[in-house]
C-alpha cells in the first residue's frame, strides 16, 4: 500500500522518492482554513499524524475537529467560499496539490461521518459502491467484502438474511454500523472517523473499539470523539483543540494523565467550561 | 382561593373567522370542479344512452307544417318556454291564442333524423299547443346510416334482391334484419379492408413514384441517366396500377352486393322510405329496450366511439383518429421533454456555479411556463417548420423541395410534439431542480467519499432518488400539453388526417405526417360543423374523452412514480 497518490503527471510522481515508512505520515503545516472566505475556524494547526495508529481529536463542539477531518479527503472542496493557507501531505504529497486527482485521493480514505448517511439502496449496495464506482463488479468479489466489512463492523449477524432489503430500515446505530463497514469496503490506508460512536450501544461501541484495534495493524486512521473514555482506550495520540487552535498534542497517556497544558487538564478531566 | 392565576379561559378561538372564509374559500374551488365534471359527464354520457323514441301527432289546423304531416317521430330533446320578447313578429298571433292555452307560449324541441326526407338540420320546434298526443309505440326502429345520419320510423318490410319480401309483422323480421345488418357489416369490413389497407398501400407507393415522376419531368434538361430513371418509374407505376386492377374489381363486387336487400319504413303518415342496407350501420327499437339492453348499448356506443373512425365531416362516427393522434403526440412529447428538462436542471443545479447568472437563467425558465402557448405556435412554424425542417428536407429530400411539396418542411406530429415539448420544458426543469435539491448533502458527500466521482455521484444516487420528483414534473407537463390546442393550430394538426401517424407501413411511423388531436377535433366539431346544435352532444362525449386521456395518462405516471418511491424506499435499486 505504499504507492504514492496518482497525479495527472505520471512523469512527475514517478520522477518522485519511494515513499519513505517515516512515522509522520500525515502532515499538517502551518494549516488556516476559513469559511464563507474570511470566517476563520482554524489557526495555524501544526500536526503529524503517525501511520498505523490511532489519533484522536478532541475538544469542545464547534472548535473544527470536522473542519479538520474534511479537509484530510478534501471533502470541504463542495463548500462554497472557503478558503485556506498552509498545507497538508499525506506521505509526502501534497493533497491541495493541483495535479492531484481529488478522487484517488478518496479512494484511499476512508470516511465515516458524524451524521449518518447511509444511501437510498440496498444494505448490499451501500456496502460494495466504492467499489461499484471503482469499476469492481465482479460477483464473488463483491460478496466476499460485503461480509468482511460487516462482520469488521459488527453488523453481520444483524443483517446477513437481509442483505438485499433497505439500508433505511436499519436502526440508527445499525445504520451507523453500516457506514463504518460502507467505509473499510474498499480497505483504504486512512481511516477518518468523526464521532463513529455516537449513536451507539456500549455493546455496540465495544465491538467498533475492537475494529479500531483491529484496523490500525494496516490503516492509519483519525477519530473525533467527545467521549474521553473512548479516546484513552482506543488512541495511541491524542490531540486537544480548542476554538481552532491546536492545544496540546501527545502520546495519549501523556495528555490524559500529564497533560501540559491547564486548558487540556481542565478538558479532559471534565471540569472545563 | 389559591393566589396562583389560573389560565386565560378562550371563549372564541383565534383565528376562527379565518378558519371559515379560507373553508368557504376551498368549498367553492372543489365545488367548481365538481360541477364542471358533472356537467361534461352528464351530457358526454348521456349522447351514448338510447333514448325513446316517440311519435308526435300535430292539430290538423296547426300552423307546425312538417311536410304536411301531422305526424311526427323523434327523440324529445327539451321542453322549453316562449316570451314575449323572443317570439317573432309572424308569430304574434300566439299570444292572443296563449290567453285560451297557456301552452301555446311552449315549445317542444325534437330531434327528428330523417334529414334526407325533411331536409332539415335534423331539429324541429313544436308549438306545444298544437301537439295532440305524444306516445312511444314500440315498433318504431332508429336506424344509424354512413349517409344522412340518423332515421326513425316504424319498419314495414325486407325486401330481397329476388323479389322476395318478409313483413315487419313476421316473427323473424327482426333476426333476419339482425343477420342483414350483420353481412353487410362484416361485408362493408371487407370492403375497408381492401381500399383502406390494400389498395391505400399501393396508392401510397404510386403517390411516391409520381412525385418522383413529376420531379424527373420538371428538369428542362434531364440527363440520361434521369431519363432512365423515369422509364423506370413510369412502368413500376404502370405495374403498381395492374396490382390495383383486381383489387378494385373484388371491391366492386363487394359493393354490388351491399345494396341487394332493401328496408322499407314508415316515417309519417303516407311516407315510405326504401333504404338500402349497403348504408345501415346498426339499428334498434329503442322503445322495446330492457334496462339491461340499454345499458348493452350504451357500452357498446361508447367502444364504437372510441375505436371507430369519424363520418360525414365529423359530425357522426366515432374519434379513434383523434384519440390516436394525442395519444401519440403526448408520448413523443414526453419522451422529448423530459432528457431536455433533466438534463438542463442537471446542469443548473449540480454543475452551474450558483449566482446571479444562474438566478437570472432560473427565472427566465420560470417566465418561459407563463409564455402565452400561440406564441411557442409561432415559434414551431418559424424555427422548426420552416428553418430546421427546410433544412432536412434540402439534405434528405432535394427533389421533394424541386416540386415544391415539402417534407419535413410542413405542419407534422414531430414538430408538434417539440413544440409542445418546448413549452412544457420550463415544468419538468423546475421540478426536476427541486427534486434534486431534495437529495440530501449526506448522501452526496457519502459518494464522494466513496471515491465517486461527480458524475457517478449524480447519475447513480442523486438522479435516482430525485426521479419521483422528476416524474411529477413530467406529470404536470403531460397534464398541460395533452390538452393544448393553440400551438398545434400552426405545427400540424388537421381536421381529418388521411392517415395515422404510426401504421402498418414501412417505417411504421412516420413522423413527417400530419395528425387529428382531440382538442382540435372538439374546436373543429363544435365551430365549424354545418349543425353545431346536432354536434353538441359529440363534442361533450369528445370533451369528456380527453379529460379522462389526460387523466389515464397522468394516473400512469402516478403510478410508475410511487412504484419509484416504494422501490427507492425498499432500495431496490
Ligand atoms: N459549512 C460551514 N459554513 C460556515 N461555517 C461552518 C461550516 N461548517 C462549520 N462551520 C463553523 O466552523 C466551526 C467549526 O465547526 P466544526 O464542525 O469543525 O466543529 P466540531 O469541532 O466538529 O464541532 P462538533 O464537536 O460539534 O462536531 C464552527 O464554529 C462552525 O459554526
Ligand atoms: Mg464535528
Amino acid at each position: 500500500m505504499s504507492h504514492s497518490f496518482q497525479t495527472k503527471v505520471q512523469a512527475r510522481s514517478a520522477a518522485e522518492k519511494e515513499p519513505s515508512t517515516q512515522p509522520d505520515f500525515i502532515q499538517v503545516r502551518d494549516f488556516n482554513f476559513y469559511y464563507d472566505g474570511h470566517k476563520q475556524v482554524l489557526f495555524d494547526l501544526n500536526l503529524d499524524i503517525p501511520k498505523q495508529k490511532v489519533t484522536a481529536f478532541i475538544g469542545p463542539s464547534g472548535c473544527g475537529k470536522s473542519t479538520l477531518l474534511r479537509n484530510i479527503n478534501r471533502m470541504n472542496d463542495l463548500i462554497d467560499g472557503i478558503r485556506h493557507e498552509g498545507d497538508i501531505t499525506i506521505d509526502g504529497h501534497s493533497i491541495f496539490d493541483p495535479l492531484l486527482e481529488v478522487i484517488s485521493l478518496r479512494k484511499r480514505i476512508g470516511m465515516v461521518f458524524q451524521k449518518s448517511n447511509p444511501f437510498p439502496k440496498s444494505i448490499y449496495e451501500n456496502i460494495v459502491y466504492s467499489l461499484r464506482v471503482a469499476g469492481r463488479n465482479r460477483k464473488a468479489e463483491l460478496d466476499e467484502v460485503v461480509e468482511r466489512s460487516l462482520r469488521g463492523a459488527a453488523l453481520w449477524e444483524e443483517v446477513k438474511d437481509r442483505l438485499q432489503e433497505s439500508a433505511f430500515g436499519l436502526s440508527g446505530g445499525q445504520m451507523q454500523r453500516l457506514c463504518i463497514a460502507r467505509a473499510i469496503a474498499n480497505r483504504p490506508e486512512i481511516l477518518l472517523m468523526d464521532e463513529p460512536c455516537s449513536a451507539l450501544d456500549p455493546i455496540a461501541t465495544g465491538k467498533v473499539e475492537n475494529l479500531i484495534h483491529e484496523l490500525k495493524k494496516e490503516f492509519t486512521i483519525v477519530i473525533v470523539t467527545h467521549n474521553m473514555q473512548q479516546a484513552a482506550r482506543v488512541s495511541d495520540r491524542t490531540a486537544f483543540f480548542y476554538l481552532g487552535k491546536l492545544i496540546e498534542y501527545d502520546e495519549t497517556e501523556k495528555i490524559f494523565m500529564n497533560p501540559g497544558n491547564p486548558q487540556t487538564e481542565a478538558y479532559v478531566s471534565g471540569r472545563f467550561g | 382561593m389559591s393566589s396562583t392565576q389560573p389560565f386565560e379561559k378562550n371563549v372564541r378561538p383565534a383565528g376562527e373567522v379565518w378558519v371559515w372564509i379560507t373553508g368557504v374559500g376551498l368549498a367553492i374551488g372543489l365545488f367548481m370542479i365538481c360541477f364542471l365534471l358533472a356537467v361534461i359527464a352528464w351530457n358526454g354520457l348521456n349522447f351514448f344512452w338510447p333514448k325513446p323514441l316517440a311519435e308526435i301527432s300535430l292539430t290538423e289546423d296547426g300552423r307546425s307544417d312538417f311536410r304536411g304531416e301531422r305526424t311526427v317521430p323523434g327523440v324529445i330533446i327539451q321542453r322549453r318556454t316562449l316570451t314575449a320578447e323572443n317570439l317573432s313578429p309572424s308569430d304574434a298571433d300566439l299570444l292572443d291564442l296563449a290567453r285560451d292555452n297557456r301552452d301555446f307560449m311552449r315549445e317542444m324541441m325534437i330531434f327528428t333524423g330523417n334529414r334526407d326526407l325533411f331536409a332539415t338540420n335534423n331539429f324541429a320546434f313544436l308549438n306545444m299547443g298544437e301537439i295532440t298526443s305524444v306516445e312511444f309505440p314500440r315498433e318504431l326502429i332508429r336506424i344509424e346510416r354512413t349517409e344522412w345520419g340518423d332515421a326513425i320510423g316504424r319498419p314495414l318490410e325486407l325486401r330481397f334482391a329476388d323479389g322476395r319480401v318478409l313483413g315487419a309483422d313476421d316473427p323473424a323480421f327482426v333476426s333476419t334484419l339482425r343477420d342483414q345488418v350483420d353481412e353487410v357489416r362484416d361485408r362493408r369490413r371487407e370492403i375497408i379492408r381492401i381500399e383502406r389497407r390494400q389498395m391505400g398501400r399501393i396508392n401510397a407507393l404510386i403517390n411516391r413514384e409520381e412525385l418522383e415522376i413529376r420531379y424527373l419531368r420538371s428538369l428542362a434538361e434531364p440527363s440520361d441517366a434521369q431519363r432512365r430513371e423515369l422509364e423506370d418509374r413510369l412502368v413500376r407505376v404502370a405495374e403498381l396500377r395492374e396490382e390495383l386492377g383486381p383489387l378494385t374489381a373484388a371491391s366492386r363486387i363487394l359493393r354490388d352486393q351491399q345494396n341487394q336487400v332493401r328496408l322499407a319504413f314508415e316515417v309519417v303518415g303516407g311516407h315510405t322510405q326504401v333504404q338500402p342496407l349497403g348504408d345501415i350501420i346498426n339499428f334498434y327499437f329503442p322503445n322495446k329496450m330492457s334496462l339491461f339492453q340499454r345499458i348493452g348499448w350504451f357500452f357498446w356506443k361508447v367502444w364504437e366511439f372510441l375505436s371507430e373512425y369519424p363520418r360525414e365531416a365529423n359530425t357522426e362516427g366515432g374519434i379513434f383518429p383523434a384519440l390516436f393522434g394525442t395519444f401519440v403526440m403526448t408520448v413523443l412529447m414526453s419522451l422529448a421533454v423530459t432528457p431536455f428538462g433533466v438534463l438542463a436542471a442537471v446542469y443548473l443545479r449540480e454543475y452551474a456555479k450558483q449566482g446571479p447568472l444562474v438566478s437570472a437563467v432560473r427565472i427566465s425558465i420560470n417566465n418561459l411556463a407563463g409564455v402565452p402557448a400561440i406564441v411557442f405556435g409561432v415559434f414551431g412554424l418559424g424555427f422548426f417548420i420552416h428553418e430546421v425542417g427546410a433544412v432536412i428536407d434540402q439534405v434528405f429530400y432535394p427533389r421533394m423541395v424541386a416540386i415544391n411539396t415539402p417534407v419535413f418542411g410542413t405542419g407534422g406530429i414531430l414538430w408538434a410534439s417539440l413544440t409542445l415539448a418546448l413549452m412544457t420544458v420550463p415544468v419538468v426543469i423546475v421540478a426536476t431542480e427541486e427534486a434534486l435539491a431534495a437529495v440530501s448533502r449526506g448522501v452526496r458527500e457519502g459518494s464522494l467519499a466513496c471515491g465517486a466521482s461527480k458524475w457517478q455521484t449524480i447519475q447513480r444516487l442523486v438522479l435516482p432518488a430525485a426521479s419521483p420528483g422528476i416524474l411529477t414534473g413530467l406529470i404536470l407537463a403531460m397534464a398541460r400539453g395533452a390538452g393544448e390546442v393553440a400551438p398545434l393550430l400552426l405545427v400540424g394538426v388537421m381536421a381529418l388526417a388521411p392517415s395515422l401517424p404510426i401504421d402498418s407501413m414501412f417505417p411504421f411511423v412516420h413522423l413527417d405526417r400530419k395528425f387529428m388531436h382531440l382538442g382540435f377535433h372538439i374546436y373543429i366539431v363544435a365551430l365549424h360543423s354545418p349543425d353545431t346544435e346536432a354536434t353538441k352532444p359529440l363534442v361533450f362525449a369528445s370533451t369528456l374523452v380527453l379529460i379522462l386521456m389526460v387523466i389515464v395518462l397522468n394516473l400512469a405516471a402516478i403510478l410508475i412514480r410511487n412504484h419509484l418511491r416504494r422501490k427507492l424506499e425498499s432500495a431496490a435499486f
